[in-house]
């Protein structure tokens, strides 16, 4: 199974982006291989509609788990119709959160944000 | 005349202008394009209003004949579309382009109408006052401008006066309302912060080539920081509305000062004679 995760920089110890649409990269975790691979999100710098474009990434990518400290609305939508489930981030690192995530720890998302669109 | 009125930022008398110009100036127009807070009606008061709706094209999708090949969504620059099992328009941030209708190899999108606003005409005396108003929540005002600048022509015809009053600032819904102006009025106030936003305006309306001049709004004895910068880059001062209570009491109960005190009706219509007199010699010499 897939775990995508916004992701600071492109090291195994990186900490979790606070941001969802405007991280730089997306780690791609897989749990049988124990592996991850880091996608660019093209999306970070855009003007606008960064959650859209981001969350198609994470769709592209095939993962079937997001966590995340925090998504917005368009993001969320994208992400849920690809049936991905999005669990909240507690951990600063996102080795930490992926191993809660397994060990069962995380809960579901459930505060969509409606966006900072022109914040 | 299309004579358009602009400043830096909100509050410096755009409106208080632009409307005191038009209700002096004898069968005018006056056009509101500050669609996100349209306030000239407010003094105006027109009646008989006609309202037409302002829409633009948004894509819609036939998910029966869409294959999911992502040439849309990887063709739209503002992220509008997304593919997550089915198509996904986002109809709040689309700019109404039409690409990704033309780009369709399924012929799977489609446009339909999506209201984004109003324009109200109506009549206050001998003033014609249109006004543009877009919905909350919608992303830009342009496409009203737009379909205000056919009333400016219209009302610009038969060699009438059209007064525009534009949106604050100087970012694109003001280069579009300034588009038929054949001169621009830059309204400042006379303080530093009044100097910066006067700035602005001034390199937007330099940039389009316009012919423009500056009215000082609230003038007070003593330093005038607008006016300093007005002599040091030789721009034309066309006037200066002194800062009074009576004046201020008037504009804030939405009085036409023009309509209501003689003094100022007699103030303004100099004011306008200062302003076509300049225009007139302006748009002679750079047609």
């Amino acid at each position: 199974m897939k775990i995508a995760i916004p992701v600071d920089n492109k090291s195994k110890d990186t900490d979790v982006c606070v941001s969802f649409g405007r991280a730089p990269f997306f780690l791609i975790y897989d749990s049988e291989s124990e592996e991850g691979q880091f996608l660019p999100n093209d999306a970070a710098k855009m003007t606008g509609g960064a959650g859209v474009k981001a969350a198609q990434i994470v769709v592209d990518s095939g993962a079937k788990i997001l966590l995340t400290p925090r998504c917005g609305k368009n993001a969320a939508d994208v992400i849920s119709a690809a049936d991905i489930s999005i669990y909240k981030t507690i951990h600063k690192t996102a080795m930490e959160n992926i191993t809660a995530f397994l060990a069962d720890e995380l809960d579901t998302l459930d505060e969509i944000h409606a966006g900072f669109h022109g914040a | 005349m299309n004579i358009a009125i602009l400043s830096g930022k909100g509050g410096t008398g755009k409106t208080l202008l632009a409307v005191n110009l038009a209700a002096v100036a004898n069968g005018a127009s006056y056009i509101d394009c500050d669609v996100e807070e349209p306030n000239g009606h407010l003094f105006f008061k027109p009646d008989s209003l006609e309202v037409d709706t302002v829409t633009v094209k948004i894509p819609q999708v036939n998910d029966d004949l869409c294959d999911g090949c992502l040439k849309c969504v990887e063709f739209c620059r503002f992220n509008a579309l997304a593919y997550s099992n089915k198509l996904m328009i986002f109809d709040d941030i689309c700019h109404s382009c039409g690409g990704c209708v033309l780009l369709c190899p399924q012929k799977a999108l489609t446009e339909k109408d999506k209201a984004i606003g109003e324009i109200r005409t109506g009549k206050s005396k001998d003033v014609d006052v249109v006004t543009g108003i877009m919905n909350s929540g919608v992303a830009s005002g342009v496409p009203i401008i737009d379909e205000l600048q056919k009333h400016i022509r219209e009302k610009s015809k038969d060699g009438k006066h059209v007064f525009i009053d534009c949106p604050p600032g100087s970012s694109c819904v003001v280069m579009d309302s300034i588009k038929n102006a054949d001169y621009c009025i830059l309204v400042a106030e006379p303080s530093i912060f009044g100097v910066h936003n006067l700035e602005m305006v001034h390199e937007l309306v330099e940039l389009f080539e316009k012919d423009y001049g500056v009215v000082l709004n609230k003038v007070q004895t003593g330093e005038n920081p607008s006016e300093d910068y007005c002599l040091a880059n030789d721009i034309n001062i066309l006037g200066s509305i002194p800062f009074d209570p009576e004046l201020g009491l008037l504009n804030s109960n939405g009085k036409i000062a023009a309509r209501e005190n003689t003094e100022y009706n007699k103030f303004f219509s100099a004011l306008l004679d200062a302003v076509l007199k300049e225009a007139r010699v302006e748009t002679t010499i750079n047609p």
